[in-house]
């Protein structure tokens, strides 16, 4: 990904900036300009204002990657999750802090602040959420 | 030996009270053992954690660098003091390990809290007191007034050489803290410092892993900086070991504090929240910071805080710090305590260790 493109959308990426529908109030992610939901759409460009998430949510879906993408190969298996806002959006993330097995649809997450990617070794370092657990398993070293 | 106790120092400041508003840390989730590692080179990891008192250190996740831990850490203490991030006015970053030679670390923390574009920002770096400096620039920031709350973070992801004796303690984590004049839970009533040109320890440009002096970073650097340091503060403030229900040393290993503390007249009782290393390893820029973090944590109004931190190079700042009623209001629930990082973990298998720190090369790498 160039850097300007990034660069672009480091507020959504950074800080789950997204819109909200003045006329209904729906929560838009990534943010739109026009409320698709209200019938009369068309009235609504440009009256949708942006809104930050809370960066709370749970599992609506997810799957296990053990064939990990570039850049990923450190991190298999690791877990790729729809979550679900609290605000209503649902958002494609990795969920991080938790072991695969201990994945369930409906375990509450919040947003968490990672590394991405990073365009090898000389490149720019890419930011943005992710998702955790909640509750971390109480995890006794031994 | 330069200078005596009347030698300039930074002293009580003057004005308005200047304070701790809020605080926040974050450690990563996972561990490793001396044994383990000392498994791996062939060498006594216990007698080693034994001799360092270190039972275990943390280790950052694979997208885990000084950026991702400063900014949790900023978000716990943002959350908690209920502070609008517009209304800071400086953010610095303490740090060794930033993940660009140059790029700030501060712009990418700033912008992901949301105090970004009115607010000056920066990155510091003096080995492990980078925090502590951070937090001294804040304090002149808003004595001065000329900005409302200054964000001050150690924080670090730094490695010791694979088999070398800082590879037994070289983890990660960081705290920040916002300082400030209005809803101060801890005063700031004094601070100090003791600086000089004693190479113990250092990175060259371009060098993955750091060299020390070995036996060098003991009594010229750490030992002879954190206690004069640490008397030129008392000496300022007219206090004695006695007056403090609680100290903070920089704490490269377990040992190093428990000495220092005993030099000055110490007790254990006085170290035991504020020495955290033996359980989450050195944390670098993070290391006194989260000491303190966990001295907040359980602090009551009143307690009175000396902090002494260390950097290599080398230089102590110190703090002299009044816990006040308003800490009994800071909703410290809010993120995860230093206690649970303390007591809680993911072990890590060397070889799983060396992948998240990227100790082996993939195809296509230099």
């Amino acid at each position: 990904m160039s850097v300007a493109r990034f660069w672009r959308e480091t507020l959504r990426r950074y800080n789950l900036g997204g819109s909200k529908c003045t006329e209904c109030g729906k929560v838009y992610f990534p943010p739109r300009s026009v409320c698709p939901h209200c019938t009369t759409h068309r009235k609504t460009m440009g009256r949708l204002e942006p809104v930050q998430l809370s960066g709370e949510g749970e599992v609506f879906s997810y799957s296990v990657v053990h064939e990990a993408a570039d850049g990923f190969e450190m991190q298999v298996p690791y877990v790729l999750a729809l979550v679900r806002m609290k605000e209503g959006p649902i958002l494609t993330a990795q969920l991080v802090d938790v072991d695969p097995k201990d994945v369930a649809i409906g375990m509450p997450v919040k947003a968490a602040f990672r590394k991405l990617k990073a365009e090898g070794a000389g490149g720019v370092i890419h930011y943005g959420y992710k998702f955790a657990p909640v509750l971390s398993p109480t995890e006794k070293v031994g | 030996m330069s200078g005596g106790l009347s030698a300039p120092t930074l002293g009580k400041h003057s004005g308005e009270t200047v304070g701790i508003v809020s605080y926040g840390t974050y450690i990563p989730r996972f561990r490793i053992t001396p044994d383990e590692i000392g498994r791996v080179w062939g060498a006594d990891g216990v007698g080693m954690g034994k001799n360092l008192n270190i039972v275990r250190k943390s280790v950052p996740a694979p997208d885990e660098d000084t950026i991702t831990i400063s900014t949790e850490a900023l978000r716990v203490a943002i959350a908690r003091g209920g502070v609008d991030p517009k209304d800071f006015g400086a953010v610095y970053v303490g740090s060794e390990s930033h993940p660009y030679a140059v790029k700030p670390t501060a712009t990418v923390v700033a912008q992901a809290v949301g105090s970004t574009p009115d607010i000056t920002a920066a990155d510091f770096e003096f080995a492990c007191k980078a925090g502590t400096a951070a937090i001294q620039t804040c304090i002149g920031l808003v004595a001065s007034g000329m900005v409302r709350y200054g964000v001050a973070i150690g924080s670090d992801t730094s490695q010791g050489a694979p088999g070398d004796a800082l590879e037994y303690s070289a983890s990660a984590g960081g705290a920040a803290y916002i300082i400030g004049r209005e809803n101060v839970i801890a005063r700031i009533d004094g601070t100090a410092s003791f600086t000089t040109d004693t190479p113990d320890f250092w990175r060259r440009e371009g060098q993955r892993y750091p060299t020390h002096a070995g036996r060098f970073t003991g009594e010229p650097a750490y030992f002879r900086h954190v206690t004069e340091c640490a008397k030129r503060i008392m000496h300022r403030m007219s206090t004695k070991p006695e007056d403090y229900q609680h100290v903070v040393f920089h704490q490269p290993n377990g040992k190093f504090p428990q000495r220092a503390g005993k030099l000055l007249g110490f007790s254990e009782e006085q170290m035991k929240y504020g020495l955290v290393t033996p359980w989450i390893g050195n944390t670098y820029s993070g290391a006194a910071l989260i000491g303190l973090a966990n001295v907040l944590d359980h602090a009551r109004p009143s307690e009175r805080v000396l902090v002494v931190g260390y950097g290599s190079g080398a230089g102590s700042d110190a703090f002299d710090i009044t816990v006040t009623d308003a800490i009994t209001q800071l909703d410290r629930s809010v993120g995860t305590p230093v206690e649970h990082s303390l007591q809680n973990g993911v072990n890590l298998t060397y070889a799983v260790y060396a992948k998240f720190r990227g100790k082996i090369r993939l195809p296509g790498e230099d």
